[in-house]
């Protein structure tokens, strides 16, 4: 730890510091172009010049460490005009290009010139131009704006691993450019997109689609690998206009694979928006109702034994524990989610998950994988292992095909024999595994899906014992899942004993069954399967709707709400973005839906009410779900209802209480140790979970949160937080401007009372009018308010309860659908005769 | 990669030269070795390097074909393209200019071509303008492809422009009859 | 006015062959065997004593630069000379290495066991190729005669000198952009700190030091660092390699006593000024990285770094560039923007984009299409820079304009005035 003074007040660092990071932890933020805390320092855009006493000339605070006893100045005079001097100088270059450019609203250059640049330009020679570079298919090059930051190159040198950017010239006539103009050829490409700080690197999907003010912002999961990467889903009206990665240090970093990044706009094309059936061979239209109607037939027509499920890669959590729950109550044995033809049954979920976990590889000191090529399979994680290797030189050892996985490792060979060798002493990386404290073997999907698989799994977990991959705080056994729907499947159990999806798709073309349910089951070829429906429930017009018979139309994964777990088994949430199309409905809503159409009396309203019932079965998934910063609300919220109980508490007599005000109101006096027990909640939570909570508004001191919560003795029913709004079709499947405005807090209050009173709101629609209201009150009772006006329109929720009728015999608690139905038409009658 | 019947490889000669000079550096940092790579390919191959040269010095190597790309376009020694037999370089910095480095381009512009970068008609001169080339107490000067050819006239460049062209290049240094820098007493 | 006997380079022009017996006869290689069992500690003491400082334009004092490579045996030591002689009026090196290599070698030898170095790179400018072709040659000449290699000079200590030619980058003149050139890469300068005395060539602690500098170590070791020092003012001492260039009567290099007047050099060696000592009109004293100064100070200024200095100049390289009456200094000065423009290697912001844009505003102020409004705009311009870059090219491009315009701005605000009303 060093001391250093900042601006005069003196703040303690870690040593290894630079005055950037340093000054970043004393809350300074520093304007910087080439500095990247993922990359090597570059110092070369000269933006974060400070001063330094002792020093002549300023200093580049991005590469100079800092010493004990160090001052620094960053707002000083002359720290001022390097600024506004570096800033004139990336702009006399610079083409005026901001209208046109798609970095505009988000671009660097435009915030730091706003910030510290110069008032107006006095540049009266003719700028350079820059010929356009090719670099493939998805980066969009405007080489003319590109201000010479090399964070591109940087990138694909340190992170991607391909040596394939560089800058070609000297001086002022500097291009940066790939060799001869060829594609960027890695799986993390795109990534220089995000890095660059101006427009000369875009993404060439999204060229002039849209302003990044207009786009809504949700951070979800993606799909296109089991990694799980947390993602940020950009989209304007329904449409998703693109993908950007979420920091998440235990996964992806900043990160994304280009796959992830671009098939969104898939989400576009071919996409199934009505139920469809086959009549005289061709797909005709029809009602959702008329489509269960007859697969209800169907299902009353057929045994148990000839149906069979067939689970996709993209099915959710949820929509998986419905699948299990309906093959369970139809006793439908064959049922199979294993797509790429796992052949290995497994007993626990430590057998087919990725156990060390990403953030594992950081501290791995060997690494064996087996039939796996991460580069393809998982390109993130190929990454996380690429870093731990330059970093440390860690051992790396595949057997399997020899494929460039940009960075240096042992091909010990494609045999499988291998394995034995190395049991056996006989190979020469036994020495780097045995030697190796916490070593790691990464099992690919190759190595399960073959005859013999079942003797190779065992042999792999003799493996374990003779290298220790288990030990008290390491995990060393590891399973690549393929698809992000995988280690979902495998947690609900949509396996057969014994068997393989092949097995199954063997039986279905001897014409074993006369109904197969293909749930996004892409991966399978259904040409020869003989004597069967096939029902397809999925998002587009793929390989199954080709064979259906029966086609549900079911959601993306931009497009409702679900839980997915990666290939670490981590419970990840995923966020609706987007609607939708036409009569597509969320998964899980089809099968509930379907269950009701057989009868099967589950009582499931709403996705919560799934998540419930599946965390009761399984409650180690829920568990997880508190390792996240979600969880960890519910700690200061066990901690707040506390507060509620001693407050509700006061038992002070009422001349005590008069004596006893502040302004005017009745102070509490158990506010100060309820004040402690909050303080210390907030303390015990560590940087991300505050950072978390405070994205959600959650209030942060004391005071905010008796006003949240309407601890103090106020009877003012004004506030805004107390209001939720009511809807009628419980099947609305969409999430609207107003749910999304209500705060955290409203929409946490609503879910936490749902089962209560099922007040939960949801409007589709910013205009939207409701029937009336519910209003809760201090005692946390809601009753019904009607608007005054009709067609009255719902809008940013500003409103005050003088907008409404209540009628205060109505205080109570309306627990159904139906008496809240009820109670509405009394206050309409009630209003019409006062009308009258 | 070049696969056609005569692409570009080091001749028996330079194929030693090359292990030689790799020879200089650590095993372990055989990058070092570009340049000096690069400048014997160049000379084989009349002094200039093509795409395909860079390709076969950069995969002599192993290093990435960018990397060897921004050293070539970086120096200003390394040619690109064809500049005639001889590439005269006329030094048009300061301490030339004062002793008149002007008539020397006066004459090169007469004699080879009135733009630079220009390969004659003859083929046999192009000529540039580069910075200093440090011989600077003998001024104005030309580098004609190894050679310096110190203390011109215009009368004195064409002479020497002319001796080559005959096929019996003038001695190289001084043309006013100095001996290197001393100061004509 | 330095005697004979006190030169050091006494093979200067040339008059006599490089070759290591016309050099041993000369006095190089004598019994270097005892300087070196004199021990490091001894070396380094020596060169203290002398006060020599740095010839290659920085000044910096070369004991204590050997002193900062660590001591610590486990490591590769390199030294690396810096034989990039590319500032605009140096050519000095070039002399040395084609008369009087052996001299630069044995020093290269004496240097590197000071500093614990078994290597030594000689980085070369690419533009001389003849003289590379004769350093080579010294070099085997010597490895020939076990004066370098395995056991060099009987010494005890192995040593190797490998020659690396460079390509045409003023540039790479820079220390650690030669060290970058080096190892491969583009010349572009590193970030300091690392210095190169920690983290240099291949990461490892390394020493660069210019040609002159590293020539001058066997004669001061042999005839003793309190000898050196006896010439010039204290803290600039010793000889020194002039050349002298521009509009004089006789240009030429002249070795001569550090501190002696500019006046004095430039007319007992070169001949005086074209026209007359009265029709000088300015020198840029060390190279066209230092600002020039007008004639009233080179009336009286002397030749040494503090002096220099002290009028707002510097020694730098010692390449006195001498103009008269009839130079364009706007012209003169324009073309070192442009020498400056052509050599910036484009990492950095502000050399990278204020070196063009410098030049473009002289060239401006030089066809007279400019006001004194574009004036303080250009030095604002030149502010901008100083101090702002990675390397010192940034300072040594702002400085000549600062020079010109600190000493002549009122003559060509005349001039503008008189091109526009024409």
């Amino acid at each position: 730890m060093a001391k250093v003074k900042i601006n005069g007040s003196e703040i303690e660092v870690s040593d290894g510091m630079t005055i950037l990071q340093a000054c970043e932890e004393a809350g300074i933020e520093i304007p910087r172009f080439c500095y990247h805390d993922r990359l090597s320092i570059a110092g070369n855009c000269r933006m974060c010049l400070v001063d330094v006493e002792g020093s002549p000339k300023p200093v580049a605070s991005c590469a100079m460490p800092i010493n004990e006893g160090m001052s620094i100045h960053t707002n000083t005079q002359s720290v001022k005009k390097a600024r506004e001097g570096v800033m004139e100088f990336l702009l006399i270059n610079h083409p005026l290009d901001c209208p046109v450019c798609d970095q505009g609203g988000e671009c660097d250059l435009q915030d730091q010139t706003i910030a510290f640049g110069p008032e107006n330009s006095r540049f009266e020679e003719n700028k350079r131009a820059v010929e356009e570079k090719h670099m493939g298919p998805l980066i969009k090059t405007y080489m003319t704006r590109c201000i010479h930051c090399t964070r591109c190159i940087r990138f694909a040198d340190e992170v991607a691993g391909v040596n394939q950017l560089g800058a070609v010239n000297r001086g002022e006539n500097m291009e940066i450019t790939t060799y001869l103009e060829k594609t960027l050829d890695s799986e993390l490409s795109a990534n220089i997109v995000d890095l660059c700080p101006v427009g000369a690197l875009t993404s060439k999907p999204y060229q002039f689609e849209a302003r990044p003010w207009e786009l809504k912002k949700t951070e979800t999961i993606d799909v296109m690998d089991a990694v799980g990467s947390n993602i940020r889903v950009d989209t304007y009206g329904w449409k998703v206009k693109r993908v950007l990665p979420v920091l998440n240090e235990d996964i992806n970093e900043e990160w994304i694979s280009d796959k992830t990044r671009y098939a969104c706009d898939g989400l576009l094309n071919q996409r199934l928006d009505t139920p469809y059936i086959k009549k005289n061979n061709k797909l005709e239209q029809v009602s959702w109702g008329e489509t269960f109607s007859q697969l209800k037939k169907l299902v009353m027509d057929s045994d148990p034994d000839e149906i069979a499920f067939l689970v996709g890669d993209f099915i959710d959590l949820e929509t998986s524990y419905l699948i299990k729950k309906l093959s369970e109550d139809l006793s439908i044995k064959a049922v199979d989610g294993r797509q790429e033809g796992c052949k290995v049954p497994f007993n626990h979920r430590s057998q087919f998950l990725f156990n060390s976990k990403i953030k594992g590889i950081d501290e791995t000191d060997c690494i064996l994988m087996i039939g796996t090529n991460t580069r393809e399979e998982a390109a993130i994680i190929n990454s996380r292992i690429r870093k731990r290797v330059i970093s440390s030189n860690i051992p790396v050892a595949l057997i399997g095909k020899n494929v460039d996985l940009t960075y240096k490792y042992n091909h010990l060979g494609d045999d499988i024999n291998i394995l034995i060798d190395l049991l056996n002493e006989k190979n020469s990386f036994y020495k780097k595994l045995i030697n190796a404290s916490k070593p790691m073997i990464i099992i690919g999907q190759s190595v399960l899906n073959r005859d013999d698989s079942l003797q190779i799994y065992s042999l792999l977990e003799t493996f374990t014992d003779k290298f220790n991959l288990i030990q008290e705080d390491w995990n060393g056994f590891n399973v690549l899942q393929l698809a992000a729907a995988r280690a979902g499947i495998l947690e609900m159990g949509l396996i057969q004993k014994n068997k393989s999806v092949d097995d199954l798709v063997a039986d279905a073309e001897k014409g074993k069954f006369k109904l197969v349910f293909s749930f996004g089951a892409d991966e399978i070829s259904y040409e020869n399967f003989s004597n069967c429906k096939i029902v397809y429930m999925g998002t587009h017009g793929d390989r199954g709707a080709n064979a259906a018979d029966f086609i549900l139309p079911s959601a993306a994964y931009t497009e409702k709400d679900a839980i997915f777990i990666n290939t670490e088994g981590r419970v990840q949430y995923a966020n609706k973005a987007s609607f939708p199309p036409g009569e597509a409905r969320e998964d899980w809503k089809i099968i509930n839906q379907f269950s009701e159409v057989l009868e099967l009396k589950w009582s499931f309203l709403e996705l919560y009410d799934v998540r419930d019932e599946m965390f009761a079965k399984f409650p180690h998934l829920k568990e997880d779900f508190n390792d996240q910063n979600n969880g960890l609300v519910k700690i200061i919220d066990n901690k707040a209802n506390e507060e509620v109980e001693i407050i509700n508490k006061d038992t002070r007599s009422s001349q005590e209480k008069k004596n006893d005000t502040i302004n005017g109101n009745i102070k509490s006096f158990e506010e100060n140790s309820a004040k402690k027990i909050f303080n210390t909640a907030w303390a015990d939570l560590n940087d991300r979970q505050r950072e978390y909570l405070r994205k959600y508004n959650y209030p942060e001191t004391w005071s905010e949160f008796t006003e949240h919560y309407g601890f103090k003795v106020v009877n003012d029913i004004k506030k805004k937080n107390n209001v939720v709004l009511l809807y009628e079709d419980q099947y609305a499947n969409s999430i609207g401007k107003a749910w999304n405005d209500l705060t955290y807090n409203q929409k946490k209050w609503a879910y936490t009372k749902r089962n209560k009173n099922n007040l939960i709101g949801l409007a589709d629609d910013a205009n939207f009018s409701p029937d009336g209201i519910v209003v809760l009150n201090d005692n946390q009772e809601a009753y019904y308010a009607q608007p005054k006006e009709i067609n009255f329109k719902i809008k940013n929720l500003s409103f005050s309860i003088e907008d409404f009728y209540i009628n205060d015999s109505i205080t109570r608690h309306s627990s159904t659908m139906a008496e809240c139905s009820r109670a509405r038409s009394e206050v309409r009658s009630s209003v019409t005769e006062k009308a009258s | 990669m070049s696969n056609q019947k005569n692409a570009f490889v080091f001749n028996k000669e330079n194929e030693i030269k090359a292990k030689e000079i790799l020879l200089k550096y650590p095993t372990d940092r055989r990058q070092s070795a570009i340049m000096p790579l690069l400048d014997l390919a160049q000379r084989q191959n009349e002094n200039w390097l093509s795409r395909d040269i860079v390709e076969y010095v950069a995969d002599y190597l192993e290093m990435p074909f960018i990397k060897a790309w921004e050293v070539v376009t970086f120096y200003s020694m390394y040619y690109t393209k064809y500049n005639g037999k001889y590439l005269v370089q006329v030094c048009g910095t300061t301490p030339c200019w004062l002793r008149g480095s002007d008539q020397v381009i006066k004459a090169c512009k007469e004699v080879i071509s009135p733009e630079p970068n220009t390969v004659s008609s003859d083929g046999l001169f192009s000529w540039i303008q580069v910075e200093c080339l440090g011989a600077c107490v003998n001024a104005p000067l030309v580098q004609i492809n190894d050679d310096y050819y110190e203390d011109l006239t215009y009368d004195t460049t064409k002479n020497v422009l002319q001796s080559l062209i005959d096929g019996s290049p003038l001695s190289i240094g001084s043309q006013s009859g100095r001996k290197s820098s001393k100061a004509v007493s | 006015m330095l005697k004979e006997k006190d030169k050091i380079f006494t093979n200067l022009f040339g008059d006599e062959p490089f070759h290591l017996k016309n050099a041993q006869a000369r006095g190089d290689w004598d019994n270097t065997k005892e300087l070196i069992k004199k021990g490091r500690e001894w070396i380094i003491d020596e060169m203290k004593k002398s006060e020599l400082r740095g010839r290659g334009g920085a000044g910096f004092p070369t004991g204590l630069k050997w002193s900062f490579m660590p001591k610590d045996s486990k490591l590769t030591n390199y030294l690396v000379v810096n034989a990039d002689e590319s500032e605009p009026g140096t050519c000095k090196d070039r002399d040395m290495i084609r008369n009087e290599p052996h001299k630069l070698i044995e020093g290269c030898l004496l240097a590197s066991f000071a500093m614990n170095a078994h290597t030594c790179y000689i980085y070369i400018r690419g533009e001389y190729f003849n003289e590379a072709v004769v350093l080579q040659k010294a070099i085997d000449e010597a490895y020939d005669a076990g004066l370098i290699g395995k056991n060099a000079a009987k010494s005890g200590w192995d040593f190797d000198i490998f020659l690396h030619r460079g390509a045409g980058a003023y540039i790479c003149g820079e220390e650690t952009a030669l060290l970058e050139s080096l190892e491969g890469k583009k010349g572009q300068p590193r970030l300091k700190p690392p210095f190169p005395a920690n983290k240099g060539l291949y990461g490892s602690p390394t020493t660069v030091n210019n040609v002159e500098t590293i020539a001058v170590v066997p004669t001061i070791l042999r005839r003793g660092g309190e000898w050196f020092s006896s010439f010039g003012r204290p803290k600039n001492t010793g000889t020194k390699v002039f050349c002298i260039s521009g509009h004089v009567n006789n240009p030429c290099n002249i070795e001569e006593e550090m501190s002696i007047p500019l006046r004095e050099l430039v007319e007992k060696h070169a001949g005086g000024v074209t026209g007359g000592w009265d029709n000088l009109k300015a020198v840029i004293p060390g190279g066209s990285s230092v600002p020039l100064i007008p004639k009233s100070t080179c009336d009286t200024v002397l030749m040494d770094f503090d002096s220099l200095s002290a009028v707002k100049s510097g020694l730098g390289t010692a390449a006195v560039i001498v103009m008269d009456k009839s130079t364009d200094l706007v012209k003169a000065i324009s073309k070192l923007s442009h020498f400056y423009k052509h050599e910036s290697c484009g990492q950095c912001t502000p050399c990278r984009e204020g070196t063009g844009w410098m030049w473009r505003m002289m060239e401006k102020i030089g066809n007279g299409h400019a006001s004194s409004n574009d004036i303080d705009k250009l030095l604002d311009v030149t502010k901008q820079i100083e101090g702002h870059t990675i390397c010192a090219l940034g300072d040594a491009a702002a400085w000549p304009i600062q020079g010109l315009f600190r000493h002549f701005r009122d003559e060509i605000e005349e001039q503008l005035k008189k091109t526009k009303a024409a």
